[in-house]
Parts: structure tokens; C-alpha cells; sequence
């Protein structure tokens, strides 16, 4: 391409687009997937998490899934780096917003200011657009709705009930939207969040993340460990093997599905310095 | 006239403010609240110039929740000591300072130790066993140096809050509504009932 409108980051190619917003939604597009589904009462999110090295120490890395305020979660798609700084910046509004107002922030709120900062580096100078999709989630103070968000690297904002950001977040998001129920209790919503990264993390339980948020004064976001999410992991397997196995009798023998969630990814190396 | 009392003990500080918010001699108020809690571990007491001391306690307070949100983890109150002290004396040398004096109760949950550190409006810092800010100072200091030992229970720790209390009313000239008495100690920040209307005459 070689169209020089690539280049600046305030100026429109002639059909329209800003390049540099489309690059940063490749970026994205290419970073490890997160999912976010909304149950009755909490709100789950999910993250895929780079396999790790042999030398690595997993346990001080740090996570996809950040806390912005007590009760607000975000989990991004897209380079670490740059979310590390709007992370940083959605954190001081955050207390910022306490001091000058006594009040914690609203989901929508933050959502809304994150998204600012992100449409303000589309049209600035100087600066390239954060790479980045993020998910907020949380509770509203004094409200018990759950609530889930999505923004762009563009700055657009977007409510949902259920949905997936990064790499194959398509594939995530059609299970969901096959998948999703209105009113999920606790087990449900974990266990819908659980198999939608199912359909693309390769490894299985030890390359999934899990926070959940429950409504509530002071309760913060809970990671749920990793020998629990084995649990539910083994537990979905099972029943998927008993789905299959019945589905084989009741067609007579005929041969397995090709839809396992192996065949659905191509595999890259582990490790690389490259979007996550 | 306001009162701060601060006790440590085997396990747990104490903090006591008064809950009179006065205007000169005129008290405006009888359930004022001086303290703040700055993270889980940590409770700032303070007096001083009406507006500054809440604007000076809110300002600390957003700050060291930003530090904990920013690093998944709390400051100890020696780190948060240090940090108050410096924006108080900074604050100092500015065309604004803070008239503030503090007292910061806390309790260390790596060394699980409780700390008090005495902070005035001129940024001196100190660690102490047990503090007081105020015409308070003159009262009970002498009745703590006689009756505190850095390893009393919590029982102990009340009984000469009780009398420290009992003897700022019986020689105060001005009514300060008894005090909002908080511990922290390993499970974290907590208020306490104290009855205090049993009525303490002058000898």
C-alpha cells in the first residue's frame, strides 16, 4: 500500500478510512482472546493467556484482567504495552472521580472515558492509536445489574450481554450467540465463559483465565483458581464426549464430528514479543 | 478544643477523635468524624484548620487507593507516614500550606505489628507508642507515660482510653461530645461502640 494516506494518523484516505485505526483494530485482531458473558447476577470474565516459557515465573506475570477500581474489571485484547498505559489512565479517573464527586464511578462512565482516550489518540498528532480492545465489567455502585463493555481503538463503546475481543473473537462470538442464556446462574455463566475460550485456547484449563464479579460493598473481583477451572474444563470435556458418543449411536456409527476445538486454531509459537 | 488520642498495644491501635466539629466557640456539630481510612490496614486521625483537614485527609486518601489499584497492593503505614509527610512538608514550603496534624494508626501486616505515628502541621514525624494531639497532650500523656506497657492486651488498651477520656471531661473547659473510637489491627480497619455518658465532674 503504498497510497502515502497510511502514514499520518489525522488524515483520511479518499474512500474514508483512517489507516492507522485500521492497523490498530489488526492489532487486536491478533492478541490473545478475552470473552466477558453476563449471568443473572455476576459477570464473568475470561481470558486466553499466552503459554507460557519453561523459565518463566507465571505466578508474577502479569495478568490480561486488571482491576480499575473495586468494582470495576477490565480485560483487554491487543498490545500489553499500551494497555498497561490506559489501564493506568482509566485507574487515576477512576480515584479522581471518587475525590471530586465522592462517588465511585459508573461502569458506563469509565467505559466512556476509556473510550475517549482512545478516540483522542485517532486525531491527534504525534501519537499512534492504542491497540487495544478492552471489556469492562462491574457493578454499577448500589446496583446490582451486572454490567459488560466493550470498546474499540477507535473509541467506539458498546453494551452487551455476552461477548469476545482478539484473536478468532468471531468463532467466540457466534458459540456465544448460539450459546448464551438470559438469566444464567453462577455455574452457568462461568461454565458458558469457560467453553466459549475452549472453541480457541489450544491448551485447555492451564491457558485460561477466570475472574468473576458479584455485586456488593466491598467485594472486589475473585480469580477463580486454577485447579477449579481444570474441574470445569474436565467436566466440559466429559459432556461433550457424551454428547458426541451419543450423537455416533444415534446416527448409526457414523463418523466423528469435525468440530473438535483442536481443529479450529493454527498454532504459533509460544513466547514472541508479539500482541497479546 | 479538639481531641486525638492514639493507642498501640500487643495487637491493635486505637484511634480516638473527638466528635465535635467546632467554629470557633461554638460547636456546629456533635457526630463529626476525623478519621479516614487510607487502605485496609491504615487509619488517618486529624485536626487542625477546618477546611484544610478534610482537604488535606481526601487528597492522601485518593492517593493511596491509587497506589493500591496501580499495584494490586496496600503501602505499609511506615511508607504511607512517609508519603504524608512529604506532601505536608511540601505543602509547607508553598504560598498554601496544610494547617493540619495527624495521627496515623496502622498495622503492619508483614512485621504484624501495629504502628502510630504522630505528624504535625510542621511535617515532623514520629513513631510512637501512643499519641495525643491538642490540649489533649496535656492530660494524658502523663496518665499513658504512667499506665502503657507496648505489650498490653486490648482490654488493657481501652481501660486507659477510658481513663484518658474520663479525664479530658473532667478538665476540659469545652464539652467535645465524647469520641469515635476505631481499632486497626490485623483484620483490618474497625469503629467501636464507646458509651460514654456516664457524666465526670471536676474535683
Amino acid at each position: 500500500m503504498a497510497s502515502g494516506y497510511d502514514r499520518a494518523l489525522s488524515v483520511f484516505s479518499p474512500d474514508g478510512l483512517v489507516f492507522q485505526v485500521e492497523y490498530a483494530q489488526e492489532a487486536v485482531k491478533r492478541g490473545t482472546c478475552a470473552v466477558g458473558v453476563k449471568g443473572a447476577d455476576i459477570v464473568v470474565l475470561g481470558c486466553e493467556r499466552r503459554s507460557a516459557m519453561k523459565l518463566q515465573d507465571t505466578r508474577i506475570t502479569p495478568s490480561k484482567i486488571s482491576l480499575v477500581d473495586t468494582h470495576v474489571c477490565l480485560a483487554f485484547a491487543g498490545l500489553n504495552a499500551d494497555a498497561r498505559i490506559l489501564v493506568d489512565k482509566a485507574r487515576l479517573e477512576a480515584q479522581s472521580h471518587r475525590l471530586t464527586v465522592e462517588d465511585p464511578v459508573s461502569i458506563e462512565y469509565i467505559t466512556k472515558y476509556i473510550a475517549g482516550v482512545q478516540q483522542r489518540y485517532t486525531q491527534s498528532g504525534g501519537v499512534r492509536p492504542f491497540g487495544l480492545s478492552t471489556l469492562v465489567v462491574g457493578f454499577d455502585p448500589g446496583s446490582k445489574e451486572p454490567r459488560l463493555y466493550q470498546t474499540e481503538p477507535s473509541g467506539i463503546y458498546s453494551a452487551w450481554k455476552a461477548n469476545a475481543i482478539g484473536r478468532s473473537s468471531k468463532t467466540v462470538r457466534e458459540f456465544l450467540e448460539r450459546n448464551h442464556k438470559p438469566d444464567m446462574d453462577r455455574a452457568a455463566t462461568i461454565e458458558l465463559t469457560i467453553k466459549s475460550l475452549l472453541e480457541v485456547v489450544q491448551t485447555g484449563a492451564k491457558n485460561i483465565e477466570i475472574a468473576i464479579m458479584a455485586p456488593g460493598a466491598d467485594k472486589t473481583v475473585e480469580m477463580l483458581p486454577a485447579d477449579a477451572i481444570e474441574k470445569i474444563v474436565e467436566k466440559i470435556n466429559v459432556d461433550k464426549d457424551a454428547e458426541a458418543s451419543a450423537r455416533r449411536t444415534g446416527r448409526g456409527g457414523a463418523a466423528p464430528s469435525a468440530q473438535g476445538p483442536e481443529q479450529v486454531l493454527a498454532s504459533r509459537p509460544a513466547g514472541e514479543g508479539g500482541p497479546e | 478544643m479538639e481531641v486525638l488520642l492514639g493507642i498501640t498495644g500487643k495487637d491493635y491501635c486505637i484511634i480516638a477523635a473527638s466528635k465535635a466539629a467546632m467554629r470557633g466557640a461554638t460547636i456546629l456539630k456533635a457526630s463529626d468524624d476525623k478519621t479516614r481510612s487510607l487502605n485496609k490496614n491504615t487509619l488517618m486521625a486529624y485536626s487542625g484548620e477546618a477546611g484544610d483537614t478534610v482537604n488535606f485527609a481526601e487528597y492522601i486518601q485518593a492517593n493511596i487507593q491509587l497506589y493500591s489499584m496501580r499495584n494490586a497492593s496496600d503501602l505499609s503505614p511506615y511508607e504511607v507516614s512517609s508519603f504524608v509527610r512529604s506532601e505536608l512538608a511540601k505543602a509547607l514550603r508553598s504560598r498554601n500550606p496544610y494547617n493540619v496534624n495527624l495521627l496515623l494508626g496502622g498495622f503492619d501486616s508483614i512485621k504484624e505489628k501495629p504502628e502510630l505515628y504522630w505528624i504535625d502541621y510542621l511535617a515532623s514525624s514520629a513513631k510512637v507508642p501512643y499519641a495525643a494531639h491538642g490540649y489533649a497532650q496535656y492530660y494524658c500523656l502523663s496518665l499513658l507515660d504512667k499506665h502503657h506497657h507496648p505489650d498490653i492486651d486490648f482490654e488493657q488498651g481501652m481501660k486507659i482510653l477510658r481513663m484518658c477520656t474520663d479525664e479530658l471531661k473532667r478538665r476540659l473547659p469545652i464539652d467535645f461530645k465524647g469520641v469515635v473510637v476505631k481499632v486497626i489491627d490485623k483484620d483490618g480497619v474497625r469503629e467501636l461502640e464507646y458509651i460514654d455518658d456516664k457524666q465526670i465532674l471536676a474535683p
